[in-house]
């Protein structure tokens, strides 16, 4: 960045940064060696096989169907290689670590906005910690934008309506370029930012000074002042759906098909209610389109990921305790702690793998 | 009326001891802008791709000044989106895609097989006509204020939030896909029906092939992108949710419909030109060609093939890891045809008598410069690394080496092979060569450092941009202004030509061929004094004795 010769590789700073480079060598190394063989070939012809006299009678050509065999397979499984190689780093890429810590990202044009979960915000700059993955949640207030980090080699189109995700590892600390790579209008090589990539000791501290309450936090509020309390509680649970553990949970619709309740499924039945009922409730619920900020949506949804079950009927409302102090659930990543014993008690991994489990 | 047209015939005839060709067939506008020669048509289709060419690149020029500085400082970023959005939809919509059907398609393919029109005549004059009605949209789109929202029209963005001209545009294009598909209808039943006799498939000439091929991809996908424009018009004027979430619609979906068509668009800008490569390099290597069957095969590979890697252009746009996966696969296939036409390009050369005239040297550009281009082709379908270097430079240096280093190529060899025989003149050669290395140099030098400034992480469709990046697209700039300097001195000589240029003669670089051999440069408006026969494999240049004059044995009329 500094220097004033022309770099060849962005930095690295993510765990996928190596292994991309590393592909696009071996790229690069095949395509060079097949553009030199090609090019050395025909220019060799073209020296070789030079017009000496206009008289001259070329023989005719003679069919090979060994050469055109080996010029089919020989790409093919080269190609085949490449493609695997490809496909790993893309697996890993779609991956996120169970232990990932959430950071919530909204695009609009032209700017990033960033929500932490204890409710720290900032505007095109995204602060992580160093070697701990972060997934980030990502979604549009207009048009389509596209997150990219080319220092960390990543990059996944923000779709409104709609929730991304992307998650990385820093490796390096530092300041790297945020890019928006989806053209959005009058600003959108304006639309960047930057990735800070600090120490988990700095990063704490920095975290630490906000007098935001978090994200959980302000989304409890939001469920109170917008009245959702009034419905969806376990006190009240004829109108609408007791929302208790309702993150990650398998939802019995009224047209009898199930599926998972997700942060898409959730944003859907905050704006839209009657777009997918829960089965044995009535379409009552207003629609809040237009009335809520996707920021908001997005605190609604942490909150909601931090209700635990009700275990017990005794329990009155679970919905005050503490967010920090969530207790293990499924899908449980609000808390930085490790999951593993609650997985094994009721597995429900990433979002879409349904392991059936009727609610009631 | 008709008595004018004979007396100019009788004089041509007695004046000049010539007989009559399509160029003298008629000097008034009426005689052209009404004619049904395929050959006229394709004249009209040569000035108007060569214009929009030139409009086109225009655009580019001012695009590549204002990069010249990270900041945005030549232009607002408003008319530089404009810039970007109008380069890309003239250059792909009214250059790429009408330049070699239209223009080396209409001229040759009648010839080649042996006809004397193309199925529908009228069919042929309504789709250039058609083209020019879409034409005028889009000019009028730019001189009315333009449009931002980029050649690909994505929404929600193209829908309901830009402010620029995005209906006349898109009405525009809509209109120019039915000359699309009226062209691509009009030559399939000409290769059809109109065949001369005793030219079986394999007997074809494989730029045939190659127009078929692009035929059926043109009237199976353009449909598809007519309807989705008009999608986004009706969403746009009318608000109905189609693609807007705030409206009840599905952003992604338009993608899908787009590049369901624009991805096979990609084969209909160029399997055209690979045609033309096949008839270039067999000529000047005096070699039939190595590996017909699977070559004129791989052309059927990119019409089924082409149909299914949309998903390529969406790895990073939310669709499951699986069908990325599946996309990734089918993108290594589609490659592999290429691969295939190269080789046995490259094959064809082996113990031939080569000669390196102009065509030829684009011929070497093309094998040189496609390569490249689809090579990195192979890059962006493994998935790990597109999802870097998607909707950067890389992409943008990636398709320029397959639609300028390619298809440009392509379209200049075949112009400069055949101009001899379409105006029956010769242009001068060694200023051809020379305009042909600036080109490819010049070319080289524009697009190769995107690829790096691609894969250092600069996004595509940005008006300014950190400074790390200056010195990449210094360089950037200063090959495009060779390269237009070398399209520049293209044209002055083509045209140059048409009034001084030496009389070329029948068949000046003793092609096989029915076009060459069996009628006059410039051809008769009939094309042919007799019907001709075919009793040979194409490119049998094996049984050529090039000794004698290959222009001489003109059959003059009865």
């Amino acid at each position: 960045m500094q220097s004033s010769t022309v770099p060849l590789f962005p930095e690295q700073a993510s765990s996928f940064a190596l292994q991309v480079d590393l592909l696009y060598l071996f790229l690069t190394a095949v395509s060079a060696f097949f553009t030199i063989l090609v090019s050395g070939i025909i220019i060799f012809f073209a020296i070789k096989y030079r017009r000496r006299s206009d008289a001259e009678r070329p023989p005719m050509t003679v069919a090979n169907l060994l050469l055109e065999i080996t010029w089919i397979v020989v790409p093919l499984a080269i190609s085949f290689v490449m493609f695997i190689w490809g496909a790993a780093i893309f697996f890993k890429m779609a991956s996120p670590p169970k232990e990932a810590m959430d950071i919530y990202v909204t695009g609009k044009q032209w700017m990033w906005k960033i929500q932490h979960v204890n409710g720290h915000r900032e505007i095109n700059e995204l602060h992580v910690p160093l070697g701990k993955p972060v997934r980030l949640t990502m979604t549009s207030e207009d048009v389509l934008h596209s997150f990219y980090i080319p220092a960390f080699r990543i990059k996944a189109d923000v779709i409104p309506g709609s929730y991304s995700k992307m998650w990385f590892q820093a490796t390096k600390p530092g300041k790297y370029h945020l890019f928006c790579a989806e053209y959005c209008g009058t600003k959108h090589s304006g639309m960047i930012g930057s990735v800070i990539v600090m120490e988990q000791s700095e990063y704490d501290a920095w975290l630490g000074n906000t007098k935001d309450s978090s994200l959980a936090e302000a989304g409890q509020k939001l469920f109170k002042t917008m009245g959702c309390v009034n419905c969806h509680s376990a006190q009240s649970d004829i109108k609408g759906p007791n929302l208790e553990g309702i993150y990650g949970k398998q939802v019995r619709l009224q047209d009898g098909n199930t599926l998972i309740a997700d942060e898409r499924y959730l944003r859907e039945s905050l704006l839209v209610p009657n777009a997918k009922l829960t089965e044995g409730f009535p379409a009552n619920m207003p629609a809040y389109q237009g009335l809520i900020t996707e920021e908001q949506i997005l605190q609604l949804i942490s909150y909601m990921r931090t209700l635990t079950p009700v275990v017990t009927s005794n329990t009155p409302s679970k919905a005050s305790t503490p967010v920090t102090q969530a207790t293990p659930k499924p899908e449980a990543t609000p808390a930085p702690k490790p999951p593993a014993n609650s997985a094994t008690t009721e597995s429900k991994p990433s979002g879409s793998t349904p392991k059936s489990e009727p609610a009631k | 009326m008709s008595a004018h047209v004979i007396d100019s015939q009788v004089i041509v005839q007695t004046e000049h001891k010539e007989q009559e060709n399509y160029l003298t067939a008629g000097y008034s506008l009426k005689s052209w802008f009404l004619t049904l020669d395929h050959k006229r048509i394709a004249i009209l289709y040569l000035i108007s791709v060569t214009a929009m060419f030139f409009v086109g690149g225009v655009f580019a020029s001012l695009m590549r000044l204002e990069l010249m500085t990270p900041q945005s400082d030549l232009f607002e970023p408003d008319n530089f989106n404009k810039l970007f959005t109008m380069h890309g939809i003239v250059m792909v919509f009214f250059f790429i895609i009408p330049a070699v059907p239209g223009v080396l398609g209409n001229f040759l393919l009648p010839l080649m097989i042996g006809a004397k029109d193309v199925a529908f005549p009228r069919l042929n004059l309504l789709s250039w006509y058609v083209y020019i009605v879409g034409a005028a949209f889009t000019m009028f789109t730019i001189v009315s204020g333009g449009v931002d929202t980029g050649w690909t029209f994505y929404t929600p963005y193209s829908t309901s939030s830009s402010q620029t001209h995005v209906v006349p545009v898109v009405l525009g294009l809509f209109i120019t896909g039915f000359s699309s598909i009226l062209t691509g209808l009009n030559f399939m039943v000409t290769i059809h029906r109109m065949r001369a006799p005793g030219l079986s498939w394999f007997r074809l000439p494989l730029m045939v092939w190659s127009i078929y091929a692009t035929s059926i991809i043109q009237i199976l996908g353009t449909p598809v992108i007519a309807v989705t424009l008009m999608m986004a018009g009706l969403e746009k004027v009318l608000r109905i949710g189609i693609f807007d979430p705030n409206l009840g619609g599905d952003p992604v979906l338009f993608q899908h419909l787009f590049w369901f068509y624009s991805h096979p668009a990609v084969y209909i800008m160029i399997v055209p030109g690979m045609g033309v490569i096949n008839e270039v390099v067999t000529c000047f290597s005096r070699r039939s060609i190595f590996g017909y069957r699977a070559i004129a095969f791989a052309n059927v590979g990119f019409v089924v093939f082409s149909f299914v890697v949309w998903g390529h252009h969406m790895i990073v746009a939310g669709q499951s890891v699986y069908s990325a996966l599946i996309f990734s696969i089918l993108s290594y296939l589609v490659g592999i045809f290429s691969a295939i036409k190269v080789f046995n390009w490259t094959a064809t050369m082996y113990k031939g008598s080569i000669s390196f005239d102009t065509p030829m040297l684009y011929v070497f550009g093309f094998q040189g410069l496609f390569l490249i281009g689809g090579l990195t082709g192979l890059f962006l379908a493994a998935l790990g690394f597109d999802v870097h270097v998607h909707d950067t430079y890389f992409v943008v240096a990636h398709f320029h080496y397959v639609m300028v280093g390619g298809l440009v190529m392509a379209f200049l060899a075949g112009i400069h092979f055949w101009w001899p025989k379409m105006f029956g003149r010769k242009y001068p050669e060694s200023i051809a060569r020379f305009s042909m290395i600036l080109i490819f140099a010049g070319f080289n030098l524009t697009f190769f450092p995107q690829f790096i400034l691609g894969y250092l992480g600069m996004p595509r469709r940005y008006a300014s941009y950190p400074d790390e990046f200056q010195v990449l697209n210094i360089m950037s700039t200063a090959g495009g202004s060779v390269l237009g300097l070398g399209f520049l001195l293209t044209a002055a000589y083509m045209i140059w030509s048409l009034f001084f240029g030496k009389e070329a003669g029948k068949n000046p670089w003793k092609a096989t061929g029915l076009e060459w051999e069996k009628t006059t440069s410039p051809p008769p408006t009939e094309n042919f004094f007799e019907t001709p026969t075919v009793d040979e494999e194409p490119y049998n240049y094996a049984n050529r004795d090039f000794t004698k004059d290959f222009n001489e044995e003109v059959k003059v009329g009865a």
